[in-house]
């Protein structure tokens, strides 16, 4: 089988992508597409993610000569999610490009996606010729008005002179301040008609001015109010990583001796086997964070929206706390939960306008102890029987330990998720690549696509899915076995929708209404039939080989964990309830 | 089978007493009463192109505020236009709107205007033709105007505040209403006082 799959490799590397030119000059504008193309350029775009179709054609013509790779994704919403993982990894705008109609609205779900985890995502569709527009033509849709809600800002371009410098605009402003998905719409006359005006460089529009610094004296009542406080926590959200903040949140968090709770996003801001670390917090998030956010008297967020799967019920989120709220978006602040010390500003300035500030550490040794007994008191941990079915944390240890602490690690959404966020140890910001906020299945095998052109060589790229979600986008591993790329999915297989099959059983009293699958494909054949490899392991003594040979093999590769299918996602905080009143089985919910 | 997760249950666990409102706010679970809506006018200046529109009652659809009224047209300035919203909304949620509203890229500059700023509304009133001196009479009551005169109505034009077009309406109503237009409030601050 293996054979096959190099034949088949070798045999698409001759047929197009030698082809496609790129001689390191930068394109020569003579059309709307060739100065879209030329605008990305100067937007120092390296990689797209895409699908072909009639209204985008001149676009992708236009890229024939061009230095940028595109990757021919086999779906728009792969593309999408795979260039919202390779911004998160890399830290830029990832880019996504589709056809009109059916094109764009395909992207829809990796645009809404990005939305909500604040990725700078930019998406480029093609229309119908503005004549045509609003006749209902063929694959014609309302794109910038289906968009509008789910992106920062879109585009609907009505002129090639103009077209580049709008789609820098679109790649300028996805990426700063708050980041978050722009698109522009294409309309094929725009792409075809003749222009030889080239974009500047890509420039944010001038009414847009994101305050970077925060106000001084704000800055300094806050530095005193951390000094006095006797329970203070940080809070450490996804915005932390988007502004390349870690490096500053650590330092603030070390020489103050401040302990720390991340959000989901969060992850890997502080590495999660540091003392002052507890790890996340939220519903599934972990006791001791849980336990520290509702007893904290002064509650520092950084980068963070307040997500309800953070919070629980508003009313008891850290109801004993005075809340510093630092963000760069004022709509954040006071939006779910009230900021008695509002910080505007970059997340990394911030905190080092506090750490210039802020004279002394607070006086917390006793609230640094209690965080330690809850650490020992609610340890993470998982019954481990000699005998199989294999338990899903069991399987993320392993994967954990056989990779580098580097490792990229994206998920779908699910239990699978949930598990892998909470036994894996992440040490590092940009390698927790999940859809947080809009929870879409099936985001992870893309999104391992786009991680992996965003890495670094020496970086693992290992995809934890669920059976679900990995049936949702399954398609991308043809990607995968055509750009050939070194991913490692491990599908944690329990034949059901397995976070709904949890819920079923707690709250619908057990009736499986369409969350078990009574036939599910075999992932390692159908693996091998795209042309990975392919594993199945049910038994614990397999765990190990197999993934090593998963990581060794220098290409895509399908590893499929049957584990137990009555395993469950403990600790919950159960759905609008108070932090500490997590879970730690189904009996005490 | 559970997770195999240690530790005291939910009822061992010392909760704390504080609680928040429904807004996030800390409160004394005693004093708190739910807060109540206002009514609050803000004006917001917006790049003239299309869709900004679209994209402003968009967002007031999609975050649940309350529109009263709304109102759209070009300013002084070729590539600008202006907006007024009339919404009503608790405390937190104005703040919030505004906010939002500044968010979206194609918007300028957002304020709300202070209760004492200037506010005015159009209403054409088609009423029952059949006294057309007693409904002439009226509007001139309320500084209107008869803009229309057929056989069977008369069409009167009424300015001023809100407050002020709703009683017209209402002392129109004895001679029978067939048609009624209004446009929203348009309103700036007054004197010296930016709008925007």
């Amino acid at each position: 089988m293996s054979e096959r799959t190099t034949k088949q490799r070798e045999t698409e590397e001759t047929t197009d992508a030698d082809a496609k030119g790129g001689d390191g000059t930068p394109t020569t504008v003579t059309s709307g597409a060739t100065s879209t193309v030329r605008a990305l350029e100067n937007a120092g775009i390296e990689t797209m993610f895409g699908v072909q179709g009639g209204a985008i054609m001149p676009v992708y013509d236009a890229l024939w000569g061009s230095d940028i790779d595109h990757v021919m994704m086999a779906h728009e919403q792969g593309a999408a999610h795979a260039a919202d993982a390779y911004n998160v990894v890399s830290g830029r705008p990832g880019v996504c490009l589709a056809t009109s109609g059916p094109g764009a609205t395909n992207l829809v779900t990796g645009i809404a996606d990005a939305n909500m985890d604040s990725d700078a995502v930019v998406a480029l569709t093609g229309q119908v010729p503005q004549s045509m527009v609003g006749s209902d033509a063929f694959q014609e849709t309302d794109t910038t008005g289906i968009t509008a809600p789910i992106t920062k800002n879109n585009y609907f371009a009505s002129d090639a002179d103009t077209v580049g410098d709008t789609v820098g605009e679109a790649v300028a402003l996805a990426g700063s301040g708050r980041p978050g998905p722009t698109l522009v719409d294409l309309p094929k006359d725009v792409t075809n008609d003749e222009t030889d005006r080239d974009p500047g460089m890509p420039q944010t529009p001038e009414t847009y001015t994101p305050q970077e610094e925060a106000d001084a004296d704000a800055v300094e009542t806050a530095a005193h109010t951390i000094e006095a406080a006797d329970r203070p926590l940080l809070l450490f959200g996804g915005g932390v990583v988007k502004a390349d903040a870690s490096e500053e949140a650590r330092a603030f968090a070390t020489e103050y001796e401040i302990p720390v709770v991340t959000t989901m996003p969060g992850i890997g801001t502080m590495p999660e086997d540091h003392d002052l670390c507890l790890s996340w917090a939220g519903m599934h998030g972990t006791g001791y964070a849980n336990m520290a956010i509702n007893h904290t008297d002064l509650l520092i967020a950084v980068g963070t929206r307040f997500d309800d799967r953070l919070t629980g019920g508003i009313e008891t989120f850290a109801p004993d706390a005075e809340v510093i709220h630092v963000d760069i978006d004022p709509a954040e602040v006071s939006k779910n939960i009230h900021a008695d010390y509002p910080l505007i500003g970059d997340a990394g300035r911030v905190l080092e306008q506090l750490h210039d500030t802020l004279p002394e550490a607070p006086d917390a040794d006793e609230w640094r102890e209690q965080c330690q007994t809850w650490k020992t008191e609610y340890p993470m941990g998982y019954a481990t029987p000699d005998d199989e079915p294999l338990k899903p944390q069991f399987v993320v240890e392993a994967l954990d330990e056989a990779t580098s602490d580097e490792a990229i690690v994206t998920s779908g959404v699910g239990q699978h998720q949930m598990w892998a966020s909470q036994y894996w140890t992440f040490r590092e910001p940009r390698t927790w690549i999940s859809s947080h906020g809009l929870g879409t299945m099936g985001y992870g095998l893309p999104a391992a696509i786009g991680a992996r052109l965003a890495a670094d060589d020496d970086e693992e790229v290992v995809c934890v899915d669920g059976d679900g979600s990995f049936l949702m986008t399954v398609q991308e591993l043809s990607v995968a076995v055509r750009e050939d790329l070194d991913i490692t999915v491990a599908i944690l297989n329990n034949e059901y929708i397995g976070m709904v099959r949890q819920w079923q059983d707690a709250f619908f009293e057990g009736r499986h209404m369409a969350a078990g699958y009574s036939w599910i494909p075999e992932f390692d054949k159908l693996a091998e039939a795209f042309g990975a490899r392919g594993w199945r392991v049910d038994d614990y003594d397999e765990v190990a080989d197999a993934i090593e040979a998963a990581l060794d093999y220098d290409g895509p590769s399908v590893i499929d964990f049957h584990i137990d299918p009555a395993e469950n996602v403990y600790p919950m905080v159960p759905s609008g309830g108070a932090n500490d009143e997590f879970a730690l089985s189904e009996d005490q919910l | 089978m559970s997770g195999g997760l240690e530790g005291p249950p939910p009822e061992e666990r010392a909760s704390p007493d504080g609680r928040r409102n429904s807004q996030g706010i800390r409160i004394d679970p005693e004093v708190e009463a739910e807060p109540e809506s206002r009514r609050a006018v803000l004006s917001a200046l917006v790049q003239h192109e299309p869709g900004v529109l679209a994209n402003v009652s968009g967002l007031f659809r999609r975050r649940q505020f309350n529109i009263e009224s709304l109102t759209v047209g070009p300013t002084t300035d070729g590539d600008r236009a202006r907006i007024t919203l009339e919404i009503d909304e608790p405390e937190p949620g104005i703040e919030q709107a505004k906010k939002q509203l500044q968010k979206l890229v194609p918007v300028i500059a957002v304020t709300e205007l202070e209760p004492d700023a200037i506010r005015r509304e159009l209403a054409l009133i088609k009423v029952d033709g059949s006294a057309p001196d007693q409904v002439g009479a009226v509007a001139e009551m309320y500084d209107g105007k008869t803009v229309d005169v057929s056989r069977e109505s008369v069409t009167v034009e009424i300015t001023g505040s809100e407050q002020k077009i709703d009683a017209a309406v209402e002392t129109f109503g004895r001679f029978g209403i067939h048609e009624i237009v209004r446009t929203g409030t348009a309103a700036l601050e007054r004197g010296t006082r930016k709008t925007t």
